[in-house]
């Protein structure tokens, strides 16, 4: 099945479901209660908003020089650097820097790109083992699935679910209480933050001005993730580049806002090398990667460049029509919702993945709710015209290039609204079948009655 | 003034009275108001599936017909923003990327034409009924059109103005309904619950296009909520 | 691009890359898609104090809305007018709670706390076995910094007995003066910077509540993996 054929499908199967359309709303309508109430605490959301989204071109603009900055002071304090110019090699990084510490176990917090990269499963085919620390993309992990949400990675489950799930996987599961259940969780990952031999984590934002990576989470399990293991690796997208530390006053509560509806998020660290002369703990090395992955290519195309801002906060997805109805596994990529729509055709391939930007309604909501102020809806509407550029249907041009003959000429726009009125009650007879040219349309909505005098013949009756 | 008042497609062949009002109203207030037979089409339906040249096939020919206008007038938000937001785009770097600019900084939606350039939001209207308000996405966004419909209605009398409890796009998008009718008609079938919940008689927009799909939906539900374009209701005595 | 025949490292590949892609300059945003030359001299972050919530000017207000915002939190704060209140208050606790071993570090105010209680106590500052850190009740620490606009205190691995201290025992405890309170995180980045730059502790967090997920239906629940309470006593 052709990528559009699956979306497609899926989305067919949970816009129907009307069980899943009120999990979801009734989770992002939470959501929209205390962000509101977070956005109107600021003294001007809208001036922090073009203030980051300055910012964010600043670093994006001239994102070697601050590479190459972070990286020199990163080095430094005594971290090991590497450059990942795709998947393959980030994930050949990794197994080496597993391989060279003898590691066997690996607790992970949360990291989208390793989403990206297909981590999990390649380490898994390697013998290790890899947990998942984050409550969330545990759940999920047992659940053998993709994460929903870039933020709330089990958002379409219920307590109930998820209790089944504990039983199932984990034989503990007391209640349906998410007090309890996520008890369950804590104590599971106890001795697993104490016993691994690798901590694994993702990074939000990295600083360039003092050599530091900033991460962010509300359980704290990131936190021991970086703690406790000898060694601790750090996977990133080059993208992900602030120019100063003070950046971090304001990104820190625009992330927590925007993502969660929360002032701040619970814990935001930040590492400036591994453990140093005089700390008491800490991991011996430091290993971060920077991950390319065709993200150069989208900062070649500068009328794009700005979905290089990405924050990572999922509000576009959360205020998405398409993504509260289609839900996040729908999308069958790493990054769903509006921001996920634009950037993968430019990360794994226009064609394959247009259908993403074709299907919207380019209602706007997305770059109404972008901290960082990408522009994401017109660039749904770039990408269509760019894949109908390079490969044109060859059926809708031509139904295009008619339709403007028939629109130019007065006599041929008047003759087509004749037929269509006079091939209405034809229409009627065939309604929802499949000699139904409007079937797609007649299959859940009525046709709006044509009447017999149009607007045109009662102006040119009138003069 | 002269008013030059651009007739959507839609409207011309699907919903005319919405038209027919919009004359009458600039009339009544005193206005020249000219509907040029040669334009049918903004150009948006190719646009928005990326078809770019066929787009500006549609549009620059309209765009020479709006040369001369003293004020454009779109009685539909996502028309208009087709003129005022798109058509600079859709022209840059061409001959007319100029015509564009111009004709976009004389280009109103009919709502915002009445309140903001007009000054006028008292009409004489009368409609008593219980009605709520469908912000059309392209107005509200593109345009940033909100207060002006509002204030519209709020002039009518006997009107019952209801709020929804949530703002969303109603799912039609254009082609979008048809490419994806599955996720349009689930869009559209929150907004309908939306609109229900409100025990509204009517839902108004200043966009047909958006009417025409939540209609549809509601027609093959057997509600008995209608549907009627702002200016409808601004023209009724 | 270096055309020498050697085989450039993927540093250079991917360095490369973005100076060739950044040779078309994109416009600045809110300019219209006009394309722009260069940024603004000053960060433009530099005036986030004035759109971020607002804090008061007086120190009382500021203490306020600290307090404030650390019970929306849930964590615990106890503002007292001296140390024999504070560790009178601190022993409450160890008593209502049965701690029966503490973990802290050496420092002048973790000291008088942890030596108020009679204790055993895992000190971590030459190194410790994680093992008895995970039987320890409570952890006490110091803190940089208190920041009224958020609740929340920050540590680092330098100023708080490591990494670990202030988040695997399940309760945190963190013994503040008065004087740290700042303002708002401008304030407190601004701190941190005369403090450390250039050499800063490996590790600084910004600690805001005990911790917590809402993963489940968006339920709140306290502890997830981190400690499930915090308590933030100053004098």
């Amino acid at each position: 099945m052709s990528f559009v054929s699956q979306f497609k499908f899926l989305a067919s199967e949970k816009t129907r479901d009307l069980r899943h359309r009120s999990v979801i709303r009734t989770a992002l309508r939470s959501y929209e209660v205390v962000r509101d109430k977070r956005k109107a605490a600021f003294q001007s959301w809208e001036s922090a908003r073009q203030a980051a989204a300055e910012t964010k071109w600043e670093a994006i603009n001239h994102l070697d020089t601050h590479l190459e900055s972070l990286v020199s002071k990163l080095e430094s304090r005594g971290t090991k650097v590497h450059w990942a110019s795709n998947s393959a090699q980030a994930r050949e990084i990794i197994s080496q820097i597993l391989r060279d510490k003898k590691a066997r176990s690996i607790i992970k917090s949360k990291a989208m790109t390793s989403e990206e990269i297909h981590l999990n499963h390649a380490l898994e085919k390697e013998g290790f083992t890899v947990v998942e620390s984050d409550l969330g993309e545990f759940i999920v992990q047992l659940r053998h699935e993709p994460p929903y949400h870039i933020v709330f990675p089990s958002m379409h489950l219920t307590r109930g679910e998820i209790k089944d799930l504990f039983q199932k996987e984990l034989g503990d599961a007391p209640s349906d209480s998410p007090e309890e259940l996520t008890m369950v969780a804590r104590r599971v990952m106890r001795q697993k933050y104490i016993q691994a031999d690798v901590g694994f984590t993702g990074g939000n934002f990295a600083i360039a001005e003092t050599g530091m990576i900033s991460i962010t989470e509300n359980e704290g399990n990131a936190r021991l993730t970086a703690a406790l293991p000898k060694t601790m690796v750090t996977l990133m997208g080059i993208e992900k580049v602030l120019p100063r530390f003070s950046d971090l006053a304001l990104f820190l509560p625009m992330l927590a806002t925007a993502g969660a509806g929360q002032p701040m998020t619970c814990y935001n660290t930040m590492y400036s090398g591994p453990r140093q002369p005089g700390e008491c703990d800490g991991p011996e090395e430091w290993h971060v990667i920077l991950l390319d992955n065709r993200r150069t290519e989208l900062l070649a195309d500068a009328e794009q460049r700005d979905s290089l801002h990405c924050i990572r906060c999922g509000a576009c997805l959360n205020v998405c029509p398409i993504f509260r109805n289609v839900g996040g596994h729908t999308y069958g990529t790493t990054y769903s919702g509006p921001v996920g729509a634009v950037i993968t055709p430019h990360l794994r391939g226009l064609q394959d993945w247009k259908h993403l930007s074709n299907a919207s309604s380019l209602c706007g909501a997305c770059t109404e709710a972008c901290p960082v102020k990408i522009d994401l809806h017109h660039h749904l509407l770039q990408n269509r015209r760019n894949a109908s550029a390079s490969e044109p249907a060859f059926f809708e041009k031509l139904a295009y290039k008619i339709f403007a003959i028939v629109a130019n000429e007065p006599a041929f726009w008047s003759l087509a609204k004749k037929i269509g009125w006079l091939t209405q009650p034809l229409q009627s007879l065939v309604k929802g079948s499949a000699l139904d040219p409007a079937k797609a349309w007649t299959k859940t909505r009525d046709l709006p009655p044509q009447p017999l005098e149009s607007f045109k013949d009662w102006w040119k009756n009138r003069q | 003034m002269t008013v030059t008042l651009f007739i959507p497609c839609f409207i011309d062949a699907l919903f005319p009275r919405a038209g027919i009002s919009m004359v009458e109203i600039l009339e009544r207030l005193g206005h020249k108001v000219v509907c040029p037979n040669e334009i049918a089409c903004c150009g948006q339906p190719p646009f928005n599936s990326g078809y770019w040249d066929e787009a500006r096939t549609i549009a620059a020919p309209a765009l020479e017909k709006l040369k001369d206008a003293e004020a454009v007038v779109i009685g539909s938000g996502s028309c208009g923003a087709m003129i005022k937001k798109f058509y600079p785009e859709l022209f840059a770097k061409t001959p007319q990327a100029e015509l564009a600019k111009q004709v976009a900084s004389r280009t109103w939606e009919f709502s915002d034409f009445l309140v903001s350039k007009l000054g006028v939001t008292d009409l004489g209207a009368k409609f008593p009924h219980k009605v709520t308000f469908h912000d059309g996405c392209h107005g509200l966004r593109e345009l940033g059109i909100k207060s002006a419909p509002r204030a519209l209605l709020g002039k009518v009398s006997g009107l019952e103005f209801v709020e929804m409890k949530e703002e969303s796009c109603c799912g039609f998008g254009g082609t979008f309904s048809a490419k994806f009718p599955m996720i349009s008609t689930a869009m559209g079938e929150v907004k309908c619950a939306a609109a229900t919940e409100t025990g509204a008689d009517f839902i108004v927009s200043n966009d047909s296009s958006c009417l025409m799909h939540i209609q549809g939906l509601l027609s093959r539900q057997g509600s008995k909520l209608k549907t009627i374009h702002l200016a409808e209701v601004l023209n009724q005595k | 691009m270096k055309n020498t025949g050697n085989i450039l490292s993927e540093r250079e590949k991917i360095l490369g890359r973005i100076r060739e892609a950044l040779k078309i300059s994109a416009p600045l945003p809110g300019s219209h898609g006009e394309v722009a030359t260069h940024a603004h001299a000053e960060s433009p972050a530099s005036h986030a104090r004035e759109w971020l919530p607002s804090v008061g000017a007086s120190s009382v207000e500021q203490f306020d809305l600290f307090a404030k915002n650390a019970a929306d939190l849930k964590a615990d704060f106890q503002l007292f007018s001296s140390r024999d209140e504070l560790s009178a208050a601190l022993k409450k606790i160890s008593a209502a709670e049965k701690w029966s071993r503490i973990a802290s570090h050496d420092g002048e105010l973790s000291n008088f706390a942890s030596a108020s209680l009679g204790l055993p106590v895992l000190l971590t500052d030459k190194g410790y076995d994680v093992q008895e850190m995970e039987k320890c009740d409570a952890g006490i620490s110091e803190c940089d910094a208190l920041i009224a606009q958020t609740g929340g205190v920050v540590v680092t691995s330098r100023s708080a007995g490591g990494r670990a201290l202030s988040v695997l025992p399940p309760h945190h405890i963190v013994i503040a003066r008065r004087e740290q309170l700042v303002p708002d995180l401008p304030a407190a980045f601004a701190l941190l910077q005369q403090k450390y730059a250039p050499d800063f502790p490996s590790m600084i967090s910004f600690i805001t509540g005990p911790s917590r997920t809402g993963d489940i239906e968006r339920i709140l629940v306290l502890g997830a993996h981190g400690p499930k309470k915090l308590t933030v006593l100053c004098f």
